[in-house]
């Protein structure tokens, strides 16, 4: 299993605190079901009922109030690695700036290259390693608060939030973002929103990029399309190339609706 | 993917769960509901959970997951189902305009500590 951080998390455990207040380690594992329903007629349950990501969600929460409060409308731009998502948002920056003030987090497991590529739009940036945060795979929402501490919120309009390339674990992370587009290239299979349903059931607005390319490829965008529908029936899909500029009228008024909503109402 | 850090949680929920009379006890189960619409494979979430559970009262305990089927109510005919593969419609109707009940699910519902002294 390649899971860039796995390593740093499993080390400590196992070597630094295996053997924490001297506690006698048992065998456990493949014996550890059995053992447990033998042992079931002495155990008492004790209710919980809580959701493991209780705590993202409150951050989550915290970080939405924060930013309806200051009319900023904020998108959690997903896809998975190599969909062409920091050329696309290159690509918008130019188009709003300096009409709209726009700020971007972006996150990467490793390396500042797609902030320093971002930076050049005079854009504010700020790139989060989730290295240091185990190799996440995916954005939380205390990472976003911490993040926003860098930027001037109260002179902004937008704030993209572009994610660790994964179709999986951003879906399932709520940041406080009052919008999510997820980006498919047509370098990738039509199928991929029927293998990855829960993002594109979570999304707002689909992107499907790089559509300068399709001439070279056997990519059917209709099956494509009609993928993303059967996953999310109502789901806006965008056909854009930021390599020619393509669709980005669409995708440009699209964001554009949505930061002046945010702007009329910012208590909600 | 994020199973690890799924498990860290777990471990950090259950261990403050654990009532203070109870002392210096080992959990024995923990019953988690999982539904199948989220971003959790249950054996990866199991192995994770060993290592994270190491030199805590939750080590060697039983990770009892209980997988939730994703289940949606029909807005228009009102027809519920459940939904086996990624086909977001009313079966019944067709209608796209559905609501989801169940699938998403990622909750702790109780844990389980010896009875010891049986009082």
């Amino acid at each position: 299993m390649e899971i860039p951080g796995f390593k740093t998390l499993f080390r400590p455990h196992r070597e630094g605190h295996g053997k924490r207040g001297g506690r006698h380690t048992h065998p456990h594992g493949a014996g550890g079901a059995g053992d447990a329903e033998n042992s079931a007629p002495e155990t008492r349950t004790i209710p919980v009922v809580r959701r493991v990501l209780d705590v993202n969600e409150a951050m989550a929460r915290q970080n939405r109030e924060m930013f309806s409060g200051k009319g900023i409308f904020v998108i959690n731009v997903m896809s998975s690695p190599g969909s062409g998502k920091t050329t696309l948002l290159v690509k918008t920056l130019s188009h709003l700036m300096p009409e709209v003030r726009c700020a971007v987090i972006v996150g990467d497991i490793c390396t500042t290259n797609d902030a320093d590529r971002l930076a050049e739009s005079g854009a504010p940036v700020v790139q989060v390693n989730t290295d240091e945060f185990g190799g996440d795979c995916h954005l939380a929402a205390h990472v976003i608060e911490n993040a926003t501490r860098a930027i001037d919120l109260d002179n902004l309009d937008l704030l993209i939030v572009e994610n660790v390339g994964n179709l999986v674990c951003p879906a399932e992370f709520d940041i406080g973002e009052d919008a999510r587009a997820v980006v498919l290239s047509v370098t990738e299979g039509e199928d991929k929103p029927l293998k990855y349903p829960l993002m594109f059931r979570v999304c707002d607005v689909a992107l499907l990029s790089k559509i300068d390319l399709l001439p070279h490829l056997d990519f059917d965008i209709d099956e494509a399309e009609r993928s993303i529908l059967q996953v999310k029936p109502d789901m806006p899909i965008l056909r854009v190339s930021s390599r020619t500029g393509d669709g980005f009228d669409a995708w440009i008024d699209w964001l554009k609706a949505r930061i002046r909503q945010k702007k009329e109402q910012p208590l909600q | 993917m994020h199973e690890m850090g799924i498990a860290m949680q777990i471990v950090e929920i259950c261990t403050a769960s654990i009532p203070k009379e109870a002392g210096d006890i080992r959990v024995a189960r923990i019953n988690l509901e999982v539904g199948k619409l989220s971003a959790i494979v249950p054996e990866s979430l199991t192995f994770c959970f060993q290592i994270a559970a190491q030199g805590t009262p939750l080590e060697g305990a039983e990770l009892n997951i209980e997988e939730i089927p994703v289940e949606a109510v029909c807005r228009k005919c009102g027809h519920r189902f459940t939904i086996e593969n990624p086909a977001f419609s009313c079966p019944s109707c067709s209608d796209s305009d559905i609501q989801m009940i169940s699938g998403r699910e990622l909750d702790i519902k109780s844990i389980e500590i010896p009875d010891e002294g049986g009082s």
